[in-house]
């Protein structure tokens, strides 16, 4: 057991005026998620702290947060794998602040909805599946994988500057579809996004590849997708 | 109190929700409302597959499928409703892959299919390959997936809206009361229908795979309004828990060949006594018994309470030549590490993440965790809920997936399928919910629907004891699962039965810590244990009385099963005094009850 220092961003929209931060001492196991510190401080402390979570281990995408300083899953970093005591946790940047950790995800909603993220293919389905090789499968295997956590989006500097951007959460799922060879949709949603607040906005700074809880290649995914605009071929 | 008005209320949002507002919507106006966004339900965790007899490997048929899910249930299961989700399995299969579902393939680019735990050609009794998977994350692909065309189809949605009663009135049932989680603003939703898909109770337990938003709210919720819960004392546990944290690691991990090993390095399934034939792809509850004797014998890994799991290629490809294990073509089974990587790619990263294990180069430490709920709400084929020991239905009434018992899984599911019983009952009752609702009347709304919701929530916040109620959480969470887990016995259910009660009375003297409205999640968080308290209470009940070991009810003092006294469901009802239990029959069709070998 070690002593760890947390220090939470706190607002309460019904009595506070402006936020401010609250540090809580406790301890916990190198191994401990963050989210567990997180609930040890809301079950023994201070019930108020309030956060969104409910799978725990990475895959529902409802805790993402900023950790000192960098966007993670709660439930995907361990107190170890921050290399000090010392944990600052804030809310993802460029959403409103609903209270605490908790923000505003609508406008994230809404921009992932615009970008058509539904499969497209008004062909009379055949009787049993559609066929798709094992290469063409993989082609779109990586953007498959977003859990819609925002931990990209709200990393990015161009979505900050303006969230007209649909951003990087929303290209990775239009990529996802763009790519796949069952689909008829990739006209198009190459065409929504071939717009001063789609994929230009994007400046290859890499935040959001750094930030994904999933691993997506989600810079390289953003340039494809510039590719198949430009060229108007998915090769 | 804000009022709103759809032919059909759906509750809760993951694969059942989904499927059933995606078939309602069609021909009715439909809300779906979930406590969760709607892409963060926790059918996202499920991992290795979904059931279908599709065939595209080796022969398979839905009459086999339908033979080990009677099996599997320990003849437990409804034989009519197993053989309609059987049967309904490949089309709808096909339907969830025509959304646009990413499937893994196979070389001829069709559905690409694994084997699973119970799932046999019952002409040779060997493994076969009927779980329709999409790499680890079939389970999230078919969220997605159904969260993606519910977008494209419009449905409507209440993010975050919490359900917290059913208006039953003497008429019928005539909509549900939530609370908008981000305004503290309770809602009435007036409705003809109502289906109730909000998920499992797993948070029950301490060590258990499931979401922190597992409460059992609908079960909860329909006990509260006189509506049964039936085979409550069935709640599974998976073999394959990370150690400690309880967190899944897919059964299609022994799909691909891995191996269980207790700390003498031996292969213990194939003991006499556990699954000699099928090993490591014998039913849950019998590979979790397995485990939880191997340890008690202290064969535990350095004694402690786990064991391994290894899907090194090493190990993989010894036992596979032991097995004589083939590939479809008749070649001889062996797995490189990169197939590995490529077949379980999240199981790999949660080990990294959680453990500091590479499961290609070393094995993963794994206990027992806490599942699956085989009960539920009862209901018919087709979602309708039926109150009583005749199956009396209460009309307008639906649930569906993992809140409902209808029964298809008896006494022990079969892996994949839960996410099958998600997408058929799921579509069926969206659509019987529609017909229901075009032919009804709205049943007028009582004068204070929202009455009995502002009492529980009122008890709560101003409640000044000195309790706190995530220790009366961890104190039900560690007896029930020491006493109402993976083995049982009559005196320790009885400690956990007094222990729920004791606790139930502590609850009334909770303090809160946050008295404000807005996103006030220490009052739901005390509310949904006020969910897992009834709901454990309930279990412990109904199995304390079950004096027989069947599927997922093992009793060191009753181990048979005893299908003279014990071929039935329980029902248990919530009232003043406590727990009313009765008991229905099983209907089967076409399979006498045997006993159970693997």
């Amino acid at each position: 057991m070690t002593q760890v220092t947390l220090k939470l961003f706190r607002y309460n929209p019904e009595t506070d005026t402006k936020p401010h931060y609250d540090t809580f001492t406790l301890k916990a196991e190198p191994t401990d998620r963050v989210l567990d510190l997180l609930e040890i401080v809301k079950g023994h402390q201070d019930g108020s702290v309030s956060f969104r979570r409910s799978c725990a281990h990475g895959v529902c995408g409802s805790d993402a947060m900023r950790i000192n300083g960098q966007n993670m899953l709660a439930c995907k970093v361990l107190v170890q794998d921050l290399g000090t005591n010392k944990i600052t946790i804030e809310p993802i940047l460029g959403l409103p602040i609903l209270k605490d950790l908790i923000v505003d995800m609508d406008p994230f909603f809404n921009n992932y909805k615009s970008v058509m993220p539904y499969f497209v293919n008004d062909d009379s389905a055949p009787a049993q599946e559609r066929i798709q090789s094992v290469e063409e499968r993989e082609r779109f295997d990586d953007t498959t994988k977003c859990i819609l956590c925002g931990a990209c989006t709200t990393s990015c500097p161009s979505f900050w500057a303006n969230d007209e951007y649909v951003g990087p959460a929303a290209i990775v799922s239009a990529h996802r579809f763009i790519f796949d060879s069952r689909d008829k949709g990739a006209a198009e949603r190459l065409q929504i996004l071939n717009d001063q607040f789609g994929v230009y906005r994007c400046r290859t700074i890499f935040n959001c590849t750094v930030a994904c809880p999933r691993d997506i290649q989600i810079t390289q995914a953003i340039g494809e997708v510039k590719k198949a605009i430009a060229t108007g071929n998915l090769d | 109190m804000k009022k709103h008005q759809f032919e059909v209320v759906v509750v809760g949002a993951g694969g059942a929700g989904l499927m059933a507002g995606l078939y309602a919507s069609k021909s009715a106006s439909t809300a779906v409302i979930s406590k969760l966004y709607p892409a963060r339900s926790h059918t996202g965790a499920a991992q290795g597959g979904i059931g279908a007899a599709l065939g595209n490997l080796e022969e398979d048929r839905p009459e086999w499928h339908t033979y080990d899910t009677v099996k599997g249930s320990d003849y437990l299961g409804d034989q009519d409703a197993i053989e309609f989700m059987c049967k309904e399995a490949p089309e709808i299969v096909y339907e969830l892959e025509h959304m646009g579902l990413p499937f893994s393939r196979t070389k001829d680019g069709k559905i690409a299919q694994r084997p699973f735990g119970g799932h046999t050609n019952n002409e040779t009794g060997k493994p076969v390959m009927r779980a329709c998977y999409a790499a680890d994350r079939t389970g999230h692909m078919i969220l997605q997936t159904l969260y993606q065309q519910s977008i494209k189809n419009n449905v409507t949605f209440y993010d975050e809206f919490q359900m917290m009663d059913i208006i039953r009135t003497e008429e019928g049932v005539a909509g549900v009361v939530a609370l908008e989680i981000a305004t503290g603003e309770l809602h009435v939703f007036h409705a003809k229908s109502i289906i109730f898909a909000t998920g499992g109770w797993g948070r029950v337990w301490e060590i258990t795979s499931n979401a922190y938003a597992y409460t059992g709210d609908g079960v909860a919720v329909a006990l509260r309004r006189g509506i049964p819960a039936q085979d409550m004392e069935f709640f599974q546990f998976h073999p394959t828990g990370i150690y400690k944290m309880g967190i899944l690691i897919t059964e299609g991990v022994r799909g691909e060949g891995g191996i269980l090993l207790n700390g003498k390095g031996e292969r213990f399934m194939e003991k006499e006594g556990n699954a000699p034939h099928v090993k490591e792809l014998a039913s849950r509850d019998v590979v979790s018994r397995a485990m939880y004797l191997e340890m008690k014998q202290g064969n535990g890994i350095n004694g402690k309470r786990y064991l391994y799991l290894d899907v090194t290629p090493e190990t993989v490809n010894k036992y596979a030549a032991l097995d004589g294990r083939t590939r479809p073509d008749g070649t001889p089974y062996k797995v490189t590490g990169e197939e590995i990587l490529g077949k379980l790619p999240d199981i790999i990263d949660f080990c990294e993440t959680y453990l500091g294990v590479n499961p290609v180069t070393d094995p993963m430490p794994v206990q027992p965790t806490a599942h699956y709920g085989m009960g539920g709400i009862p209901t018919d084929k087709f979602g309708q809920v039926v109150i009583d020991k005749k199956r009396n239905p209460l009309p307008g009434m639906f649930a569906v997936g993992e809140n409902a018992c209808v029964s298809v899984h008896g006494s022990n599911r079969l892996g994949t399928n839960s996410l099958l019983d998600l997408v058929v009952f799921g579509k069926h009752s969206g659509i019987k919910a529609a017909e229901y609702a075009k032919a009804a009347d709205y049943i007028p709304l009582p004068e204070n629907p929202t009455e009995f919701v502002e009492k529980q929530l009122e008890a709560l916040r101003n409640s000044e004891g000195d309790e706190r109620v995530s220790t009366i959480g961890t104190e039900m969470k560690e007896v029930m699962f020491e006493h109402v887990g993976v083995f049982r016995v009559e005196e320790g259910m009885a400690e956990a039965v007094e222990k729920i009660r004791e606790l139930k009375k502590r609850f009334k003297n909770i303090k809160l810590d946050d008295k404000g409205s807005k996103f006030n999640m220490d009052l739901l968080n005390a509310w949904e244990l006020s969910n897992l308290l009834d709901i454990a209470e309930v279990t412990a009940v109904s199995a304390l009385k079950r004096k027989e070991s069947r599927g997922a009810h093992a009793r060191d003092d009753y181990p048979e099963r005893d299908d003279k006294k014990w071929m039935k469901h329980t029902l248990a009802w919530l009232d003043e005094d406590g727990i009313k239990l009765d008991y229905k029959d099983v209907i089967y069709t076409r399979f006498e009850p045997k006993k159970r070998v693997y």
